[in-house]
């Protein structure tokens, strides 16, 4: 019941939103093999309920989150790109030592021909989201030190407790970020390090309150990772 | 001193209203759960990722952490904490409490009545008592 509710007010929000072109066939693949997993309009209840019944990432900000290109790329080949899933309670269990990810729990990404990929991330491009979500140039581009910025991910904020620098080290209840700096826009990075909970709300990832100057590093050293590690 | 029954009865009576009033504010699942239902969401949303489904500090992120994370299930190591050194370390984070900087400070996420509520979870979870 509660699920049909959803469907039709997703469903609802799809037909309104004037960010859809009808005439891409992005828009169709849409509606028929993304909108059961992931919100394409903001939710109007944003609860802690509606995190934990949502199968994907939000994606109605779609066009202030990703860069384009990765998108293409990785419609056609998705690779898991947070460890344990979404929501990652649900698809943890004991073990003798400590938990493990429950594979049997987790399903493949819905794979896009190349043409198919394209049509896609044209009409998520699109999807910009709310104004104030993402703060604009806020990233100021300067090199980081890989070895200060490393320093700072490992030891003084702890970012490798929950997120992988390099594959298969680290935590796992948050997304990968070895591909982050190619699959993220640099004041997306920016602005959710800042305030997770803002771009989305109840988010298991916690407000650092970071100084300008860490937001600063932090955001350089995951986009350098991207070049250094994800290849 | 020796109280005799009589004495005894009111003292009784007034430690079960006391803890019957704290459970009417906090509305728990049932008599035998002391704990709210959104104190257990949110340490299945927050806290599980490094303390563990079985709550004994072995979570899915905890293999590769320098520091491990504490066994919310050892009713000594918990049972030493009180209640103010619970709610200081959820809201602020390990650091502040001079505790690793792997606990992250969650005041921006939950708010002091929820962390209330989860210390007040943390403590069947340990089963060590109400930490006054």
């Amino acid at each position: 019941m509660k699920l049909s509710i959803l469907a039709i007010l997703l469903g609802t929000a799809f037909v309104s939103s004037p960010a859809l072109a009808a005439d891409n066939p992005g828009t169709g693949i849409l509606k028929a093999q993304c909108i059961s997993c992931h919100a394409i309009a903001k939710p109007e209840n944003a609860s802690l309920d509606r995190l934990w019944e949502r199968k994907g990432p939000d994606l109605y900000y779609a066009g202030s989150k990703f860069n384009k290109p990765w998108l293409v790329k990785w419609l056609q080949e998705p690779a898991r790109i947070r460890p344990a899933g979404e929501l990652y309670t649900r698809h943890v269990k004991g073990s003798d030592k400590e938990d493990v990810v429950d594979e049997s729990t987790l399903t493949a990404h819905v794979k896009l021909s190349k043409a198919d990929a394209e049509a896609v991330a044209d009409v998520l491009m699109a999807l910009s989201g709310p104004a104030d979500l993402v703060s604009k140039g806020a990233f100021k581009g300067d090199k980081v030190s890989m070895s200060m910025g490393a320093m700072f991910f490992n030891k003084l904020r702890g970012c490798a407790a929950c997120h992988q620098a390099k594959p298969g080290t680290g935590g796992s209840s948050g997304p990968e970020l070895y591909t982050a700096g190619e699959r993220l826009q640099a004041d997306y990075i920016y602005s959710y390090i800042k305030n997770p909970q803002a771009i989305d709300p109840h988010i298991w990832m916690p407000t650092l309150n970071l100084a300008e100057p860490d937001l600063q590093r932090l955001t350089g050293y995951i986009l350098q990772l991207s070049a250094s590690e994800g290849k | 001193m020796k109280m005799n029954f009589r004495q005894r009865m009111p003292a009784l009576l007034q430690a079960g209203l006391l803890v019957a009033s704290g459970f009417l504010f906090s509305m728990p699942a049932s008599a035998d759960e002391p704990y709210t239902q959104n104190a257990l969401r949110n340490y299945n949303t927050y806290c599980v990722q490094c303390h563990g489904i079985n709550r004994n500090g072995k979570g899915i992120n905890s293999r590769d952490m320098s520091v491990q994370p504490r066994d919310h299930s050892d009713a000594k190591g918990m049972g030493d904490i009180p209640n103010e050194e619970i709610f200081h370390v959820i809201k602020d984070g390990g650091l502040a409490g001079n505790k690793s900087v792997l606990m992250p400070a969650w005041g921006n996420v939950m708010n002091d009545d929820e962390i209330k509520e989860l210390g007040a979870y943390l403590r069947f979870v340990c089963k060590c008592g109400s930490g006054q």
